[in-house]
C-alpha cells in the first residue's frame, strides 16, 4: 500500500488534494444540492421542511398568488419579481458607479512614482479591511437627520442665507446605493490598479510616436489593456451586492427590500426555509448567468486573486 | 511623453474618492469621544477627569478616563470580551487548518495529475462566483437537518444535543477560506523553478526532506500571505457567521450588528475605533513584510 503510494504520482496528488476537496464537497456542494432539494419541498406548520416535489415555491416567486384583492381565484402579484428586479438594477447601478469612482483613483496610483504607490494603496486597504458592519454603521451616522451631512449642508445654507430643513436621507434607496458603493469600492480599485500597472510604458511612447494625442492613447491603449481589471472588479462587486442584506437592512430600514433580505427573513422571521431556498437558488442562477456571459465576452483574468 | 503625467481631472477625482473613503471613518472616530450618551449629535468632548463618572442628563460631565470614557466602558464590557475571544479563537483555528490543507491542495493541483483534479480545481472557484448568503443558508440547512436528525435518532438530551456553535462557525469559515489560500499559493507555484528540488533529490534527499528543506522555504512567503488573507477574511466575516452561529459563539461583527438594531452609545464607536486601529497596524505590518521580501532577491 505505502509502496504503491510512493510510486504512483496520481495517488499522491489525490491524497494531497483530498482534505480540501472533501471539505468543500461537504460544506459547499452538498449544501447547494440540499438547498435545491429543499426548494422543491413544502413548509410544515411548525416551520420544518416536508420533502416532496412541488414547484409551488417557484410559482409563488414568479408572481402566482391566491390572495387577490379583486376576489379572483388567482392573479399576478409582482411583489417578489420586483424584489429580484430591484436587486439586479441596484447591483448594476452600484457596479457602474463603483467603476467610475475606482478608475480615476486606480489610474492615479498606477501613474504615481513607484515609491509612492505603496502608500496610496495602503490608504485603500485601510477602509477595505475595516469591518463591513462597522462601515455601514459609519454611514448610518453620517446620513441621519442630525448627522454630519445635514449639519454641513445646513451650515453652508446658513452662510448663504437660504432656509434649510434637514433632509431625510437615511432609510431611502439612495442611502442603500451610497452604502453599497462605499462597501465595494476597494474591490474595484485593486484589480484595475493591477492591470494598469502591468501596461508596458513603451506602448505609450509608440502611441506618441505614431501621433496619438492623450485622449486617443487612453481610448486605444490604456482602456483596452485595463479591461481584465475592470472585469475582475465587476465580478468582485456585482456578485456580493446581489446577495448582501446588511446594507439594505441598516441603511434602508424596512423600506428597501432586496433578495438578500427576502432570503434572510424566510429563514429567521417567516420560518419558511423552502421558499427561502427557492429564492436563494434563483439568486445563484441569476449571478451565474450574468458572470457566465460577462466572462465569456471579456475573459476571466488572474486579477481576481489580488483583492 | 511623461508616463507619470496625470491630468487635473484625475487628481481632483482622486482627492474626492479618498475623501469619500475616509469621511465616514473620521466621523466614526470623532463620535467615540462624544460627551452625549444618546450619540445622536456630537455634543463635544468629555471635558474633565474625576474620581467617578458625573452625568448631567444624558451628558457625561467628567469621568475617571476623561475624554476616553467610552473606551474605559468598553474595556469593562464582558460581552465584547467574549465576542473578541470567540472571533480570535475561530480565526486562529480556521486559519491553521485552511492554510495546511489549502497549501496541500495547491501543491497537488500544480504538480500532479489525478482523476479528480478538474473537480478539485473547479470547487475552488465556488466561493468567488456564488453570493455568500447562498452558501450561508445552504450550510445552515445542512447543519440543522443533520443535527435535528441525529438528536432525534439517538435521543440526545441536555448538553449532548448537537447545536450550532463555535465548531460549526469554524468549519464553515474553513470552507470559504481554503479556496483563497489555495489560489494564492498556486499563483506562487506557477513561477517555481523545479531544478532546486531535482538537485536536492540528486543529492540523496527523500521527498519529505526535499519538501521541508527546499520547497517549503521557497513557497513560504506565498503560504504566509495566503494565511494572512484567510485570517483577515475570517475576522471580517459576517454573513456565514450570521447563519452558522449559535448560543455562546457570537463574534464581534455579529455583536456590533446586534447593537445597531437596538440602542447605540458611543461605546460602539469606541469599539469600531479600536478595530480600525488594529486593522491599521496589521495592514502596516503586512506592507513592511512585503516590502522587505521584495527587496531581498529570492
Amino acid at each position: 500500500m505505502l509502496k504503491r503510494l510512493r510510486e504512483s504520482k496520481s495517488a499522491q496528488g489525490t491524497l494531497l488534494a483530498l482534505p480540501t476537496t472533501v471539505w468543500l464537497f461537504v460544506l459547499l456542494i452538498i449544501p447547494l444540492i440540499l438547498t435545491a432539494v429543499v426548494s422543491f419541498g413544502k413548509r410544515s406548520p411548525d416551520g420544518n421542511v416536508i420533502y416532496t416535489f412541488t414547484l409551488d415555491n417557484y410559482i409563488r416567486l414568479f408572481g402566482y398568488s391566491t390572495n387577490c384583492a379583486s376576489g379572483q381565484a388567482a392573479c399576478f402579484d409582482p411583489l417578489y419579481v420586483n424584489i429580484l428586479l430591484r436587486s439586479l438594477s441596484l447591483a448594476f447601478n452600484t457596479t457602474v458607479l463603483v467603476i467610475s469612482l475606482a478608475y480615476p483613483l486606480a489610474y492615479f496610483i498606477a501613474r504615481s512614482h513607484p515609491k509612492q504607490r505603496n502608500t496610496y494603496l495602503f490608504m485603500v486597504l485601510i477602509p477595505l479591511w475595516t469591518n463591513f458592519v462597522i462601515r455601514v454603521y459609519a454611514w448610518m451616522m453620517l446620513l441621519r437627520k442630525e448627522g454630519a451631512i445635514n449639519i454641513i449642508i445646513g451650515w453652508v445654507m446658513n452662510l448663504l442665507h437660504i432656509p434649510f430643513t434637514p433632509l431625510e436621507m437615511l432609510y431611502t434607496p439612495g442611502a442603500v446605493l451610497v452604502g453599497m458603493v462605499y462597501e465595494f469600492l476597494p474591490f474595484m480599485i485593486l484589480p484595475i490598479y493591477t492591470s494598469l500597472e502591468k501596461i508596458d510604458l513603451s506602448l505609450y511612447e509608440a502611441a506618441a510616436d505614431l501621433g496619438a494625442n492623450s485622449i486617443k492613447t487612453f481610448l486605444r491603449v490604456t482602456l483596452p489593456l485595463s479591461m481584465p481589471g475592470v472585469v475582475a472588479g465587476t465580478i468582485l462587486v456585482f456578485i456580493p451586492v446581489m446577495g448582501t442584506f446588511i446594507v439594505s437592512d441598516i441603511l434602508g430600514g424596512r423600506q428597501v427590500i432586496l433578495v438578500g433580505n427576502l432570503i434572510q427573513r424566510q429563514f429567521l422571521d417567516a420560518r419558511d426555509p423552502t421558499f427561502g431556498s427557492a429564492a436563494s437558488l434563483i439568486l445563484m442562477v441569476m449571478t451565474l448567468i450574468v458572470t457566465y456571459f460577462y466572462t465569456r465576452k471579456f475573459g476571466f483574468g488572474e486579477e481576481i486573486v489580488v483583492a | 511623453m511623461n508616463p507619470f503625467r496625470r491630468s487635473p481631472f484625475v487628481i481632483a477625482a482622486t482627492i474626492l474618492v479618498y475623501v469619500f473613503l475616509y469621511a465616514p471613518i473620521v466621523g466614526l472616530v470623532l463620535y467615540s469621544f462624544n460627551a452625549s450618551r444618546a450619540n445622536v449629535t456630537f455634543e463635544g468632548f468629555i471635558p474633565a477627569f474625576s474620581d467617578r463618572v458625573v452625568m448631567d442628563g444624558s451628558m457625561v460631565k467628567s469621568s475617571p478616563c476623561g475624554p476616553f470614557h467610552w473606551y474605559c466602558e468598553l474595556s469593562k464590557n464582558r460581552d465584547v470580551a467574549e465576542a473578541a475571544g470567540n472571533t480570535l479563537t475561530i480565526a486562529f483555528t480556521a486559519t491553521i487548518i485552511s492554510t495546511i490543507i489549502g497549501t496541500m491542495a495547491a501543491l497537488a493541483l500544480q504538480r500532479y495529475n489525478f482523476k479528480m483534479k478538474p473537480f478539485s480545481q473547479l470547487s475552488l472557484y465556488i466561493p468567488i462566483v456564488i453570493p455568500e448568503i447562498v452558501m450561508g443558508i445552504g450550510i445552515l440547512t445542512l447543519f440543522s437537518q443533520v443535527f435535528g436528525w441525529m438528536n432525534d435518532t439517538f435521543n440526545l438530551v441536555g448538553s449532548a444535543r448537537l447545536s450550532m456553535g463555535i465548531m460549526t462557525v469554524t468549519a464553515s469559515h474553513i470552507a470559504f477560506m481554503v479556496p483563497f489560500v489555495a489560489l494564492v499559493v498556486q499563483a506562487r507555484l506557477t513561477g517555481f523553478d523545479k531544478s532546486y528540488e531535482e538537485a536536492a533529490m540528486d543529492l540523496g534527499a527523500n521527498e519529505w526532506i526535499t519538501f521541508r528543506r527546499v520547497t517549503l522555504p521557497m513557497i513560504l512567503p506565498g503560504v504566509l500571505s495566503g494565511a494572512l488573507l484567510a485570517f483577515t477574511l475570517s475576522l471580517d466575516d459576517f454573513v456565514i457567521t450570521f447563519f452558522t452561529n449559535g448560543p455562546g459563539s457570537t463574534t464581534l461583527p455579529i455583536y456590533v450588528y446586534g447593537l445597531l438594531r437596538r440602542i447605540i452609545t458611543p461605546q460602539v464607536n469606541a469599539l469600531s475605533t479600536v478595530w480600525i486601529m488594529v486593522v491599521f497596524l496589521a495592514v502596516l505590518a503586512i506592507q513592511i513584510l512585503q516590502n522587505r521580501e521584495q527587496k531581498k532577491p529570492s
